[in-house]
């Protein structure tokens, strides 16, 4: 076993080296917009050299779900693909996990909270782990 | 700028054609077009064909190698789902710029098995099924639900699309399949990406359609008898939406080029018969009755529950079965649904005829996204 510290699943999942994993967002000074990885030019306003790097909150509400019964060979099933708006702002797609797969279940607007953990065991052709972000009932 | 004409149109009745080669399929239905429009590969001054499987594969020069090498320019054309309405639309505005009288469009593609979108790649592992998943049916699920969250439309009022559809397939010789889906057996077939079941997914296959168009100096002279007026050609990528990041628009871009269509064309969506639309999905259908304006916001579930997007309702919408039951051969689905909104407009279609039919509407949407929508009118 590696006793390296695992890799960050996506580039705006951030890592540091002594503190808590976080989402990275880029903001546009101009119009607010929030954006996942690194930019220079605002799509919804068009303003350049406006962004700022800002962390996430790891807080939202549930907008939008669907629970996928099949998926690609070796992938398991079933598992709730989660639209999630974050309440500073953005929106972020992921598992939502820790409650049934079920419609009756999952309510809109209800409120999540991100978490972080092994990414379910997935490794890279070098071996390396990863650490993935999911949503959770909060 | 002249007004331009589908002088002859046709699609091949759709299928699995593992031993033929792309190229080979979309040359049958450009042969099928030209016949249609009385004329021959030698009286066409262009070639623009839709392919997205072989986009980088000169498809089209491939089906003059198989039909006649007349020199011709060759454009190809990929943009996702609306492929084939893309390169209709190049054709369409090379007579509108007065480059051309006559003019083919052909979108052929050939399909494999199973789920599209979201296999993964990229750098480190695979993130399907760990940040959601990209693959189309889950994709449309989370379009579809956010209907349900605004407006409380159920499992079943979905499921009653593809019965529809499925429906309407049986009436069309040209349709993957033609077999009915009774609501039950479509609720409870496999469920792929909740709320949609295997029988609320497009069919992958393989097919092609083709179109001549002229412009209206050629249609006179050629007669007008079956010609079919183009009315409006519109087609419009996606605006930013705050949820853009995560969640491809299909509405936005849908509506931006619907009020393009609907001004070039000087009519309102209750002026058309009927609607050939993009239903990859039974939770997409939903969607794009508001998004092309057939009812208002909120008013999809009441559409399909009181049956006026059926054959014989107020505004029949996919009456050739649809994706959903005709199948989705990508790249040619833009041009085989202009066959059967003209087929209509001609008074040809059998027992699926939208009768007094005058004016009818195509529309289909790639994600990434590109939205392309067609408004064509009888002319005789």
């Amino acid at each position: 076993m590696s006793e390296t510290k695992p890799l960050p699943v996506v580039d705006f999942l951030k890592i540091p080296e002594d503190g808590n994993p976080y989402l990275e967002g880029f903001r546009c000074k101009k119009c607010a917009s929030i954006y996942l990885g690194e930019r220079n030019v605002c799509s919804k306003c068009f303003a350049r050299d406006e962004m700022e790097v800002i962390k996430l909150t790891e807080t939202g509400t549930l907008h939008s779900y669907a629970i996928v019964f099949r998926s690609f060979p070796g992938i398991d099933v079933p598992y709730i693909s989660a639209i999630v708006d974050l309440d500073g702002g953005g929106t972020i797609k992921g598992n939502l996990i820790n409650i049934d797969p079920d419609p009756d279940k999952i309510e809109f607007n209800m409120p999540v909270k991100i978490t972080y953990g092994d990414a379910l065991g997935r490794k890279d052709t070098e071996g390396n782990s990863y650490l993935s972000y999911f949503f959770e009932p909060a | 700028m002249s007004d331009v004409y589908v002088m002859g149109v046709d699609m091949i009745k759709f299928g699995r054609f593992p031993d033929r080669s792309v190229p080979n399929i979309g040359a049958e239905a450009a042969l099928m077009a030209l016949d249609d429009a009385g004329l021959g590969i030698q009286d066409m001054q262009a070639l623009y064909c839709g392919n997205l499987g072989q986009a980088n594969a000169m498809v089209g020069q491939r089906i003059l190698q198989e039909i006649g090498q007349t020199g011709m320019p060759v454009v190809n054309v990929a943009n996702a789902c609306a492929t084939g309405a893309t390169a209709f639309r190049e054709a369409w505005m090379s007579i509108k710029a007065g480059m051309y009288d006559v003019v083919l469009a052909v979108g052929v593609e050939q399909m494999g098995k199973g789920l599209l979108g979201g296999a993964g790649g990229g750098e480190g592992i695979p993130k399907e099924g760990l940040l959601g998943s990209g693959t189309m049916p889950c994709v449309f699920a989370e379009a579809g639900m956010e209907h349900t969250k605004e407006y409380g439309t159920t499992f079943e009022q979905f499921a009653k699309i593809s019965v529809k559809n499925h429906h309407h397939s049986t009436m069309n010789p040209k349709a993957m399949y033609q077999i009915e889906t009774p609501l039950d057996e479509v609720m409870n077939a496999e469920m792929i990406s909740y709320p949609n079941t295997k029988l609320m997914c497009s069919v992958n296959v393989d097919g092609s359609a083709a179109a001549v168009l002229v412009s209206e100096k050629k249609a006179k002279e050629l007669g007008m008898a079956r010609a079919v007026k183009v009315r409006a050609s519109a087609l419009a990528s996606d605006p930013y939406t705050d949820r853009d990041l995560v969640m491809p628009d299909v509405n936005a871009c849908t509506r931006l080029a619907a009020k393009d269509a609907y001004e070039q064309a000087g009519i309102g969506p209750e002026d058309v018969n009927l609607v050939e639309l993009h239903d990859c999905f039974a939770t997409a259908e939903m969607l794009h009755y508001e998004n092309l304006g057939l009812c208002k916001d909120g008013e999809a579930g009441k559409m399909i529950d009181e049956g006026h997007v059926e054959l014989g309702g107020k505004v029949p919408v996919n009456v050739s079965g649809g994706l959903l039951s005709k199948g989705h051969p990508l790249g040619a689905t833009g041009i085989a649904n202009i066959y059967e909104v003209c087929t209509h407009l001609r008074g040809e279609a059998g027992n699926r005829q939208v009768e007094g039919a005058k004016i009818g509407m195509t529309h289909v949407i790639g994600l990434g996204t590109a939205c392309g929508i067609h408004i064509l009118e009888k002319t005789n």
